[in-house]
This record gives structure tokens, C-alpha cells and sequence, in this order.
């Protein structure tokens, strides 16, 4: 299956009924899947007039305690961020799938892995985060998308599949979950109380600033719980390397590629692979320094990530970049290329 | 343990190109191993030159963009042209002859041409070129066991087309029964085969 499609399919098999969305290459396969699968599940499929609305008929829908999700690229995500804000402020579950392309602004249609700012950072206005996954493999669209409403339910937190235009666009083997209801408790869900309970509200207007700094409080302790439970990565070649690599997505394949090349030629380079891109995975960086020389990240992009990896190394190790960007995928050997230049100034002394 | 191989396949949109490379992947799936079918998308899909990397190897597989492929399938002179200086040294290439008259001059490659335009149209399998092609391919370089092509085929046709199905084993037929003079075929078909 495509990428797009073992993640719709995913998705419908996690539980959700409420589909959302809006054509936009390369993620339009994701949508159109869902068009022909919604309705055989008794589900919604809803192709709004805007990313705009799509994204509020989430909040909508996520208020009514329903699993609903969005999708779209790079430029649509930007639209939608005013009601990933406002569903972050109302403490709303919800799954946004961006399969990147290229920007700023329209951008190309190639992949690319340049909203990792955005994802990690600013996805929209006001104090939060979303909690940010990162699938290399089509198993892996799959498997995000599948506990990504788990995650969502639990912390009552919007969750992103970050994911780029070659991941939704290739075909892999890929291993599909069974199906599972959405059995989540939620009591502050808004499905009319009947006079048995105080009506419950689905809100992000607070305009006494105690109450509001009350209700950011709060979600930082969750934020918290959230940092200390779902940091997830994987290593590979770690154990003794000395020049460590950091890449998510797309580029951790190329990464790894030129890794096993960089062996042979007996570079001792190895990879650490966030999968969450929130909660930063900073305890497997920290656990990685002591064995370390250098780090290395490999990026579609103009060097994004590299930022969060120097936040968790810290000064004690240098930090380098090699990155691709504007919808062009690194080259093993180009990846290559980098870890030896970093090989070569260790030798030399030089930082 | 067969040894892995990254293929491009490249032609016209239209040509059939995407398809051939899934009955390759699928025929990988079927037979357990790692693989990865990427597609080129976007304006040139549109009419334009369309072109997918398939690679299939006992391995998880790194890139899945094949840059510098082992095997190279060109449908047309302009991927030909495009493409066949990025082959391997050693690596093998496919040409549909009917479409390109100007045949590679690299020394340190195998060609290995085939009318298959030609052969389509002559034997009624108008549009399934690019299946006498993959026949082709598996003849010379042996990818995979032949039945399971054959099954990939049959899970590749979708059910609204079943009618097609013969069409597409007789089209993998003339490619695998293909004859190129010197070259000795690594892989045949089956001593039972029968295509209806």
C-alpha cells in the first residue's frame, strides 16, 4: 500500500469516524481513501470548502468526544493553525497528518521535512505543543496514525504525524492493525447533559488572564507527564560510534544508508532516530554524549532540528548539519560526504 | 539469499511504467522480502516522463530513491538518454527498442533490447509493453521465480479489468520467450505454463 493509504487505513482501524479534509498534493491519496472507506464504516467522510474549516469541523467533532482527524500538507497546515491553537486551548484530542512538501509559501510538491519548526514549535499561536510523530516507513504511517489517537485521548492534546511526500507516496510492505473502538472515558465531552449533569464547555476564551495562566499552568504539568512517558527513538549503531547521526523521517533512511557505508570504510558513525519530534527525545542524546565526538544531523531542510539536538548536547560536543532542502532528498553518498568531513576535523583537532 | 537490487524504470505517463514496477514489487512482497516501490509524481506525470524506483533486498531497505540503479528499464529515448549514465558499472539495461533507436554506448553495461512496442501491438496487447518488458527483465536478470510473477500479475489486475488477465501473462510470456541472441536467459517459464 501507499504510505496515504496504510495511514487512512490505519486510522479508520483505530477508531475514527470523522474525516476531514481538503485536496492538497501529496496527501491527496490519504483523502481520497478515506472518501471511498468512510462510508462502508458508517463513518464521515467530509471534504470541507477550506483547510480552514476542516480543521474547525475537528474541533467539532473532537468536542462531541468523537476521533476525528485532518490532513494535508505543508501550505494547508499553515491554514489550519489557527484551529490547531484554538483545539490546544480547549484541551482537545484530535490527529493532524501534514505530508510535507516543499515551502516557504507554496513551495514545491516534492517532499521535504521543513515544518519541523512549525510542527515542534509554532504549529500555531498562544503556549503549547502537540506531541509530534515522526514515521520513516510506511509500517510506521501506519502505526503512528494508529496510536496516535491513543495519545491524543489521553492527554487530551492534539497529536501530529509528521510524515513527507515520499513517505505517503511510496509502497512498502506493511503489516495493517486490527480494528479498535473508540472506547476512551470522556466525561467532558459536550453530548447534552439531559439536566443530569453541569453542561461541560468546549472553549479557549478566557479573558481573566488568572484563569487563563491557570488553564496554561495546568497543561505545562501535563506537557510534563508527557516529556517524562512518550519520548521515543531508535538507535542504531550507537553503542560504540563516534560520530553520532541524528535523523527522523525520510532522511534517517539515507542517514543509515550512508551510515553502513561510513562502517565499511571504518568511520565509526552510528544513528539516533527520534520518533517523537515532541517530546525531543534529549534522554537518548544525553545518554549518547559520553560515547560521542560529534553529532551529526541530516535534514530535509535548511538545519531545523539541528537546534533541538544542541539544546540537548548542550556545548559538551560539537554540533554539525548537513541537510537538503526545496523538495531535493540528500544522497546516501552526499550523507556520506558529511560524515567524513566531521571524521576528518575530529582528527584535525579543529571544532 | 539473493543479492539485493535497486531498479529504475522509466518512460512516458501513460506507457505503463508505474505498473510494471509494481508487479515487481508485489512479486518481492509475495515472496517475503523487503521492498520499496517510490513513484516520481507531480507536473510530469501529467503527459510527461513518469518514472519509479523499485528496490528489493533481503535487508531493511535505506533510500528508497534509486539514484544509481543496478537495472535500468527506459521506455523512451528521453529516459534512456536521462538515465543511463547513472547506471552501476556491471549494472544490466532493459530498452524498448521500438521507442529508442539510439541504443546506449556504454561498454561496461548490458543491454538488452526488445521491440516491445512492437511485439505488443503485432500480438494485440496494445498498452502492455510495459508488462513484455518486466517478462524481459526476469528473462535476464531473474529477480524472482517466474509463478511469482505470474502471481503478482493476477493480484495486480484489478477485478474490473479481470478480462485483461490473459492479456497481461501472454504480454510477461513474449517478454520471458524473448530471444537476443547471445545472451544466455537466467530464468524460464515454467515447463507447465499455459497462459488461459
Amino acid at each position: 500500500m501507499k504510505g496515504n493509504e496504510a495511514l487512512a487505513e490505519a486510522a479508520i482501524r483505530a477508531g475514527c469516524r470523522f474525516f476531514f479534509g481538503y485536496p492538497i498534493t501529496p496527501q491527496t491519496e490519504l483523502a481520497a481513501y478515506m472518501a471511498k472507506r468512510m462510508p462502508k464504516e458508517n463513518g464521515v467522510y467530509l471534504q470541507a470548502e477550506s483547510e480552514i474549516a476542516a480543521i474547525n469541523m475537528v474541533y467539532g467533532a473532537s468536542a462531541a468526544g468523537k476521533r476525528a482527524m485532518t490532513s494535508s500538507s505543508s501550505p494547508g497546515i499553515s491554514l489550519k493553525a489557527e484551529g490547531i491553537s484554538y483545539m490546544a486551548g480547549a484541551d482537545l484530542p484530535g490527529v493532524i497528518i501534514n505530508v510535507q512538501r516543499g515551502g516557504p509559501g507554496l513551495g514545491g510538491i516534492q517532499p521535504s521535512q521543513s515544518d519541523y519548526f512549525q510542527a515542534t514549535r509554532a504549529t500555531g499561536h498562544g503556549d503549547f505543543h502537540l506531541i509530534v510523530l515522526a514515521p520513516s516507513t510506511v509500517q510506521e504511517m501506519t502505526d503512528h496514525a494508529y496510536i496516535a489517537f491513543d495519545l491524543a485521548d489521553e492527554y487530551r492534546v492534539p497529536v501530529m504525524v509528521l510524515a513527507d511526500g515520499m513517505l505517503g507516496q511510496m509502497m512498502e510492505p506493511v503489516v495493517l492493525p486490527e480494528p479498535k473502538t473508540d472506547a476512551a472515558e470522556k466525561p467532558w465531552a459536550v453530548t447534552g447533559h439531559k439536566g443530569e449533569r453541569p453542561h461541560n464547555i468546549a472553549n479557549s476564551l478566557y479573558l481573566a488572564p488568572e484563569r487563563l495562566e491557570e488553564t496554561n499552568v495546568e497543561r505545562y504539568e501535563r506537557y510534563e507527564r508527557i516529556k517524562a512517558a512518550e519520548q521515543r527513538a531508535e538507535e542504531y549503531l550507537v553503542e560504540d560510534a563516534e560520530i553520532v547521526l541524528v535523523a527522523f523521517g525520510a532522511s534517517s533512511r539515507i542517514a543509515r544508508s550512508a551510515i553502513d557505508k561510513a562502517r565499511e570504510k571504518g568511520i565509526k558513525a552510528g544513528l539516533i532516530r527520534p520518533i517523537t519530534l515532541w517530546p525531543f527525545p534529549v534522554d537518548a542524546i544525553e545518554a549518547a554524549v559520553p560515547g560521542a565526538k560529534a553529532f551529526l544531523t541530516v535534514e530535509m531542510n535548511m538545519g531545523q532540528m539541528v537546534d533541538d539536538v544542541r539544546l540537548a548536547v548542550n556545548g559538551r560536543r560539537p554540533v554539525e548539519f548537513f541537510g537538503r532542502t526545496g523538495g531535493i532528498i540528500p544522497t546516501p553518498a552526499e550523507t556520506l560526504a558529511a560524515i567524513e568531513r566531521v571524521a576528518a576535523s575530529l582528527e584535525g583537532g579543529a571544532r | 539469499m539473493a543479492a539485493p537490487v535497486n531498479m529504475l524504470l522509466a518512460g512516458f505517463g501513460g506507457q505503463g511504467i508505474l505498473f510494471a514496477g509494481k508487479l515487481i514489487a508485489y512479486a518481492g512482497l509475495i515472496e517475503g522480502r523487503e521492498l520499496s516501490w517510490l513513484p516520481s509524481y507531480g507536473p510530469e506525470m501529467r503527459g510527461g516522463t513518469a518514472n519509479c524506483s523499485v528496490c528489493l533486498s533481503d535487508e531493511p531497505i535505506g533510500s528508497p530513491l534509486v539514484l544509481e540503479p543496478d537495472v535500468l528499464v527506459a521506455m523512451n529515448q528521453p529516459s534512456l538518454d536521462k538515465f543511463i549514465d547513472s547506471v552501476v558499472p556491471g549494472g544490466k539495461v532493459i530498452v524498448d527498442s521500438t521507442m529508442c533507436q539510439r541504443l546506449p554506448e556504454r561498454a561496461d553495461v548490458d543491454v538488452f533490447p526488445i521491440p516491445a512496442t512492437q511485439l505488443a501491438e503485432e500480438n494485440g496487447l496494445k498498452g502492455l509493453a510495459s508488462v513484455i518488458l518486466v517478462g524481459k527483465l526476469l528473462r535476464e536478470i531473474g529477480f524472482c521465480d517466474p509463478r511469482t510473477l505470474d502471481a503478482a500479475i493476477a493480484k495486480s489486475v484489478p477485478a474490473r479489468k479481470a478480462h485483461l488477465l490473459p492479456k497481461n501473462r501472454k504480454a510477461f510470456e513474449i517478454g520471458m520467450l524473448n530471444e537476443d541472441g547471445e545472451s544466455v536467459p537466467v530464468c524460464s517459464l515454467p515447463e507447465d505454463w499455459a497462459v488461459e
